[in-house]
């Protein structure tokens, strides 16, 4: 089917900003699904609040746009519900590290099988670009106008160190491979990280002065490097992307919870 | 000297904390709140206000953290919205069994879902029985003064107190506001003394495990609390009037004297409906409004007094206890029902989620008060779309 047919045309145009990043975000994701042939009925999208939800409106999957913060909780119950159905839970960085960030460690926790897109413009953009706990310290946002005194997270290290057993970063400069990695994260057995960088020049490309979204996209390319990379070594400030870590090994929840009935019915029988 | 100055709701509450000289404010941006925070984080970063800016996690860390803060004796502020105040609501509950003095604005806005950002008081009106006092906005100036009278019933009673006021038709909107000199305020709001404080130098316990030897008599003094607010009200509000000329009370009436009939508001319909109402006396119409300001605690006396000489009352509820009907107008019910020369009581719930109460619905629905029978108007849903009426079964 081709991607195009997974959206709503009914809801363009879209509202997000021009020079936005997260449209190139569901670009790739829907090139991600298209590839892997998934059908329609067979992807459930449960999305927060946020910019980044919005995405839940256009697209042509089951959706369900629920409360901010609570979107991988909403997803856990759908997951385990009927465990064959792809869910995909798109968040931003505010919606997935502050108000949910409890819920994101122990998703990563539990390795539930569930896609988990970060969409990370290190700002709130909704709300009118405050600072969020990926914005960078020093940072500036409208609610820090001498620069932001909080140090941010690490999405794949805290991903990895939850028990994510896929963590993956890219951007929207890179966005190919972005298609691919999420290809890979729906794929994968198990929780799934994917961090995307996704410009937002309207806040917080302007409050700190980074230019529109060509120049915040030319900077992506400029300083991320491939995992691993020679270059990291010479300039550890580079933001690697890539595929940091990718376990099919580790008992995924849904399927320790069949087990888990199975054996006790061999017990009791 | 005072300014005059042309703002928007929230950022009424912004001047407000400012004059109040609030010292730590903690929240979580959400719509159609977050300008109040932000011009506060603008006033802290300037240094107009010498206040702690925290910006958290969650509305439940922001609500916590002003806990903390208060705990340490000092003036403190938050402000949310609809899911917001639902995600805090169980420290809601906790503030006020703790007997801190907080202040919180609340953009009243419909409960999701369906997602909505626009105006309906179901949020505050689901806080009703956390102890938290409620007190609803008409305009900017009044959001900007019960602010500040806020921190003063907050204050002398150890209670908390909310501040609410609608989504959008105040919180965007720009009027203009009397802003009052700080050395005025100054004199009307002395700095913070708090009862409820952690004494560095004696230590106690916080927040023990409360035996059902003692429970009890802690609730009853809350409640005493909630009585005492009662006459403060009307003290501190006047008081404010001859500080500052604008007069309030827990009730606002107007032309009630020889009324017929009454129209029970709260919020920012309340304008629209002085607009209707003029015009409707300029017709010799007999009617009236009783503007119900404090909320929590209930003026149970003041609203019998008022209302016993009516023949009918028709509340305006911008909410919905599903099951029931408008909160107003179940608690009018209840004031009023012991009394042998009662009003009829109607109950119009309108405007959910941001439906507008234009002059046009409003003449519409004193049309029908003043000739529906008494036994239809328990519940009446003013302003559906026809051809929803039958939807469900």
């Amino acid at each position: 089917m081709p991607f195009k047919d997974y959206l709503r045309k009914r809801f363009f145009p879209h509202i997000w900003c021009p020079g936005c990043g997260h449209g190139i975000v569901l670009g790739c994701l829907l090139r991600a699904i298209e590839q892997l042939a998934i059908g329609k009925n067979d992807v459930v999208m449960v999305s927060g609040i946020g910019c980044s939800s919005r995405i839940c409106g256009y697209v042509d999957f089951h959706t369900l746009h629920t409360l901010h913060g609570r979107a991988l909780a909403f997803a856990t119950g759908v997951k385990m519900s009927v465990p064959r159905l792809n869910v995909i839970v798109p968040m931003g960085d505010g919606d997935a590290l502050a108000i949910g960030g409890n819920h994101f460690i122990h998703a990563a926790r539990r390795n539930i099988a569930m896609t988990a897109i970060v969409m990370n413009n290190r700002t709130y953009g909704m709300t009118g670009g405050q600072y969020s706990p990926l914005s960078c310290h020093g940072d500036f946002a409208t609610n820090a106008p001498y620069g932001n005194i909080d140090h941010d997270f690490d999405v794949v290290e805290l991903a990895r160190a939850a028990g994510a057993t896929f963590v993956a970063r890219s951007t929207t400069f890179h966005a190919r491979q972005t298609t691919e990695i999420i290809r890979k994260a729906i794929a994968h057995p198990g929780f799934a990280v994917v961090e995307v960088l996704s410009q937002c020049p309207t806040y917080y490309g302007r409050k700190n002065k980074q230019g529109g979204a060509a120049e915040m996209m030319e900077w992506y390319r400029d300083n991320t490097t491939p995992v691993g990379s020679k270059a990291k070594q010479q300039n550890p400030t580079l933001i690697e992307r890539g595929i940091f870590v990718q376990d099919a090994g580790k008992p995924e929840y849904c399927c320790e919870y069949k087990k888990l009935v199975e054996r006790a019915r061999r017990g009791a029988s | 000297m005072s300014e005059r100055k042309v703002i928007m709701g929230n950022h009424a509450v912004s001047y407000g904390v400012k004059l109040a000289r609030v010292q730590v404010i903690s929240a979580y941006p959400i719509t159609p709140q977050t300008q109040v925070v932000e011009m506060l984080s603008e006033m802290c970063a300037d240094a107009v206000l010498a206040a702690k800016f925290l910006k958290v996690e969650s509305e439940h860390s922001a609500l916590a953290a002003v806990i903390g803060a208060a705990t340490l004796g000092v003036r403190t502020f938050t402000a949310t919205s609809a899911q917001g105040l639902a995600l805090m609501h169980e420290l809601v509950h906790w503030s006020a069994g703790s007997r801190l003095p907080l202040v919180m604005a609340d953009v009243n806005r419909a409960m999701a879902p369906g997602w909505s950002i626009w105006p309906d008081q179901l949020d505050a009106l689901s806080q009703r029985d956390t102890g938290w006092l409620q007190l609803y906005c008409e305009s900017n100036q009044e959001i900007l003064d019960l602010t500040l009278l806020a921190y003063r019933l907050a204050e002398s009673l150890s209670m908390p107190v909310m501040v609410v006021y609608d989504a959008f038709v105040l919180s965007h909107t720009s009027e203009p506001v009397e802003i009052p000199d700080q050395s005025e305020v100054d004199a009307y709001l002395p700095a913070l003394a708090s009862r409820t404080k952690l004494d560095l130098k004696t230590p106690a316990a916080f927040g023990g495990l409360t035996s059902p030897e003692y429970y009890f008599e802690f609730r009853y003094m809350m409640q005493q609390a909630h009585d005492r607010a009662l006459v403060l009200m009307d003290e501190i509000g006047a008081e404010f009037g001859r500080r500052f000329g604008r007069n309030y009370g827990a009730l606002e009436t107007i032309d009630c004297d020889d009324a017929e009939l009454i129209l029970v508001t709260a919020g920012a319909s309340s304008s629209t409906t002085r607009v209707v109402v003029q015009e409707r006396r300029r017709r010799g119409q007999n009617i009236g409004i009783v503007k119900l300001r404090l909320f929590r605690p209930f003026p149970v006396d003041a609203i019998r007094r008022v209302l016993r000489k009516a023949r009918r009352v028709a509340v305006i509820d911008r909410n919905l206890s599903v099951g029931c009907g408008g909160i107003f107008a179940q608690e009018i019910r209840a004031a009023l029902c012991d009394l042998s020369d009662r009003p009829e009581i109607l109950g119009y719930v309108a405007g959910l989620g941001g439906r507008d109460i234009t002059l046009a619905l409003l003449n519409a629905l004193i049309d029908d008060a003043l000739e529906r029978k008494a036994e239809e108007g328990y519940l009446v849903f003013w302003g559906l779309k026809e051809e929803t009426l039958y939807v469900e079964r």
